[in-house]
């Protein structure tokens, strides 16, 4: 059997780019704006969203002949957000600027809802293992909005790349300058419409 | 008062908890498809944050925040860490309240809100409006005018939205655009319009 069309492979791969979490469910976009005007915070959000996705999937999995069908948001909420903590108390104990530079959105991994809608849809129907996949595939999809999102905005923007300047000073003495804009709220609502407008266009060319 | 007002205009236009941080993005774009609906849900918000906010502020300064607990005899205890649970738990609790009440003593309001309430626990905008009123060191009254400002901020995005989509029903997108791609794009454009308010000051 090939490792492509084992159900574990589509289960990561669907939610990573098919049925991506932001540009085709419309999810969890809060967080992917405000935190892409650099590409170091977008991928240290990345990382986070994708451990609190994958783990609190597998948990939730784990319980879920256990949890009482009335109360289990509650009960999904409290895993998710014991988990949130975790993260951000893991942040601000060892990557304190980049905790300050993310301010509050770390906590709004919580109410992201992305991680509650896969904890129902999915997690709570299916094993284990799928489940911490599936976690890993939408935090993967995720994450590659989120890094290309942080990757425009930080090189128009400021002209660099996770900090480093890349556009060479030849440029900017030959008249170039940064697209403040790019650094504003508006430009990543517009970004993020863009690309979306590109996925959805090649995955209706690839199902024709 | 100056303050309030300023404050208040403030977490309407150019801080716009919308449109400015970004938050209760997942409502606004599933729920502007349709004016009424978007109306309902913009009151259930503001009611919500104007309550869930100052409650979250009494919550944190008198049991969390670091030294609060002297009270009791305990100044060394510092217990903000919890605030994330502590929050989401009330947001939770205050909705169910809410929905409680509204359905004892106004049944024509529940039926309108009556779907939408529950909803609003998980929208990101109520915890983020307890959460940036912890960042910014509020007093009370500010948490109060800041919760009710950002929910009328929230209200305004989402029916100034709803209105313009109604408009573009009848405009003849390209292949992928329409939806979800070109709501972003107005929303960008409206984002532009509403950082043009931040030269006000009182």
């Amino acid at each position: 059997m090939l490792l492509t069309r084992t159900k574990a492979f589509k289960t990561f791969a669907v939610p990573a780019w098919d049925n991506n979490p932001i540009n085709v469910q419309m999810l969890g976009i809060c967080s992917a704006l405000a935190v892409t005007v650099q590409l170091k915070t977008s991928f240290v959000m990345a990382l986070a969203m994708t451990f609190v996705l994958a783990t609190s999937s597998l948990i939730i999995s784990i319980m879920r002949r256990v949890i009482p069908g009335n109360i289990r948001i509650i009960a999904e909420l409290a895993v998710i957000a014991s988990l949130v903590v975790l993260t951000d108390e893991f942040l601000r104990a060892y990557f304190y600027d980049i905790s300050k530079l993310l301010s509050v959105f770390v906590g709004l991994i919580i109410t992201n809802c992305i991680i509650l809608g896969r904890a129902e849809g999915f997690a709570m129907s299916n094993p284990p293992h799928l489940a911490f996949i599936d976690g890993l595939g939408n935090g993967a999809g995720y994450a590659s909005v989120l890094l290309s999102v942080g990757f425009l905005r930080e090189l128009f923007g400021s002209g660099k790349v996770f900090g480093f300047s890349v556009i060479p000073e030849s440029f900017y003495a030959a008249g170039y300058e940064d697209m403040g804009f790019m650094l504003l709220a508006p430009a990543a609502f517009i970004i993020i419409g863009l690309m979306a407008w590109l996925q959805k266009y090649l995955i209706l060319r690839k199902d024709q | 008062m100056v303050d309030y007002v300023s404050l208040f205009l403030n977490s309407d236009f150019a801080g716009n908890i919308l449109l400015a941080y970004f938050l209760g993005m997942c409502s606004f774009v599933a729920v502007s498809k349709n004016l009424n609906t978007a109306i309902g849900l913009g009151f259930a918000v503001i009611f919500v944050l104007t309550i869930t906010t100052p409650v979250n502020w009494l919550i944190f300064h008198h049991l969390l925040a670091p030294g609060s607990l002297a009270w009791a005899g305990l100044p060394d205890i510092d217990l903000s860490f919890l605030k994330l649970i502590i929050f989401i738990s009330v947001i939770a609790a205050m909705v169910q309240a809410i929905e409680m009440v509204i359905d004892r003593f106004s049944a024509a309001l529940y039926a309108n809100l009556g779907i939408f309430l529950p909803l609003i626990a998980v929208n990101c905008a109520i915890l983020g409006g307890s959460l940036f009123m912890v960042e910014r060191n509020m007093t009370f009254m500010d948490s109060v005018v800041y919760g009710f400002g950002a929910g009328v901020g929230w209200m305004l995005a989402i029916v100034a939205m709803a209105a313009a989509r109604i408009k573009m029903r009848y405009a003849d997108l390209p292949t992928g655009l329409d939806g979800f791609a070109i709501t972003m794009i107005v929303t960008g454009l409206m984002a532009m319009s509403f950082m043009l308010f931040s030269g006000i000051t009182m």
